[in-house]
């Protein structure tokens, strides 16, 4: 792995994904043969908003690899309550860390975070901006159940606010996948992810119903729609219920489907579907695990 | 009289100061906005719009008298107006003639729309956008600004 920081998913090359996966596939086969790699290795914890299956697949990645963890805390015990710049803290942590994993609700400040420090950066999502790191287990996740060739994929639900969906559409243009958005008018892509597209050259199609497109599916990603990105809640159930998806809903779909979902999950999949074979969300939620170790392992110079 | 008199009297002579020539018909007023100018400084400005011009077939001029334009603002005006050309006037002479270029990044300038990118928090950071096919994008955010440029320039 080349890259000193892990910042978006359009730094990644088909080459340094497959590379991350296939480092990601060993370690799953055999976890123990890499459970002193980075023994005495810290990795520092600063989350700035609260995250559950992100921040605890880095600790356990991190304590798998033999090596521990110091965490920031919550911003309420923390210095930042007492108004210190995201750009002091970044560097009075890496004096104490080997690497840094970021989560802030600001978009950008990972790259800007980055700037400040000479150790590893890793971020684990920029407010509506990139969540690199879930890309790459979304992507083994894909890869494991689908392949990367001849893909066609329909990703679900909060298209311009879903950083999980901008990182995932900039690193599906490094295989070959045709993508369809589905969501509501007012929640497509931002600009700046359809330029980016539209400059890969990108097979690219929007809808606002998933009727049009699901038997055309290899791999359905839902992601949530938020109910605090629309003005007024009847605006919201007047969209909402049109992205949930069940177990009827799936029967026009083909059998082989996969159906993924960052997680959490409110409503959008009923629990219905968690009982097919459709299902593929909690799988990928553990391949955070072995991904993020692959990951790790290679920015603190282990090599795959 | 010739059409060249005729434009002569429109936009007279300036004694010191800057001739922006070849702007993008329409855009003097953006020109004006990028150069913080609204009339309130004192400055001495002439402004001839929608000009007849061989090039872009209609043209913007705008003249400053007593205003030698920086670098920042020759690089967001070269974003607008990318034909334009500045020529440094010098007791009624110009000393300097030269074409914008388009910069392909411009740092400290602008700032971003996104009111959740973190260059507009506290932070020891300036903006800096990368100049995209029409217009220009956040290097931290990823915003592009298209149209709406003038609107995001930051105060001096």
């Amino acid at each position: 792995m080349r890259h000193d920081h892990i910042i978006s998913a359009k730094q990644l090359s088909r080459a340094d994904i497959e590379e991350v996966l296939d480092h990601a596939a060993d370690i799953a086969e055999d976890p123990a043969a890499f459970a002193d790699r980075h023994a005495n290795t810290l990795l520092g914890m600063l989350f700035f908003e609260p995250s559950t299956r992100t921040k605890m697949s880095f600790m356990t990645a991190m304590k798998r690899l033999g090596g521990d963890i110091v965490d920031m805390g919550s911003v309420e015990s923390s210095s930042v309550k007492k108004g210190e710049s995201l750009a002091d803290t970044v560097r009075v942590v890496e004096g104490y860390a080997d690497a840094l994993v970021l989560r802030h609700p600001m978009e950008g400040s990972a790259k800007m975070a980055s700037e400040f420090v000479d150790v590893p950066l890793v971020n684990a999502g920029d407010g509506a901006g990139q969540h690199p790191t879930q890309t790459l287990l979304d992507l083994y996740t894909i890869r494991e159940n689908a392949g990367f060739d001849d893909l066609t994929i329909g990703i679900m639900g909060d298209l311009k606010y879903g950083r999980t969906v901008h990182s995932l559409a900039h690193a599906l243009t490094n295989v070959d996948a045709r993508q369809h958005f589905v969501s509501p008018e007012s929640l497509q892509l931002p600009r700046s992810v359809r330029y980016d597209l539209h400059q890969e050259g990108a097979e690219v199609r929007e809808h606002t119903g998933l009727e049009e497109v699901l038997p055309e599916l290899d791999v359905l990603y839902v992601t949530r729609i938020q109910r605090e990105r629309f003005p007024d809640e009847s605006e919201y159930r007047e969209v909402a219920g049109q992205y949930q998806i069940d177990s009827d809903t799936l029967e026009s779909a083909k059998d082989d489907l996969t159906v993924m979902h960052p997680l959490p999950r409110v409503d959008e999949i009923a629990h219905d579907v968690d009982a097919t074979d459709h299902a593929k969300y909690f799988q990928q939620a553990h391949n955070g695990v072995p991904v993020r170790m692959a990951l790790l392992d290679l920015i603190l110079g282990g090599e795959a | 009289m010739s059409g060249d008199d005729d434009q002569q009297l429109r936009v007279s002579k300036i004694q010191n100061g800057t001739v922006i020539d070849h702007i993008t018909g329409g855009q003097a007023l953006n020109v004006l906005a990028i150069l913080g100018i609204d009339g309130t400084s004192g400055e001495s400005v002439s402004v001839a719009m929608n000009m007849p011009s061989d090039r872009l077939g209609k043209k913007d001029i705008v003249k400053v008298e007593g205003r030698e334009l920086s670098q920042n603002e020759v690089d967001v005006l070269s974003l607008i107006a990318p034909a334009a050309s500045i020529n440094i006037v010098r007791d009624y002479d110009v000393v300097e003639k030269h074409r914008v270029e388009r910069p392909s990044v411009v740092v400290g300038v602008l700032e971003c729309p996104n009111h959740n990118c973190i260059t507009t928090e506290d932070e020891p950071v300036q903006s800096r956008f990368a100049v995209v096919d029409d217009g220009v994008r956040c290097e931290y955010c990823d915003t592009i600004i298209r149209d709406e440029l003038p609107a995001h320039i930051l105060a001096d």
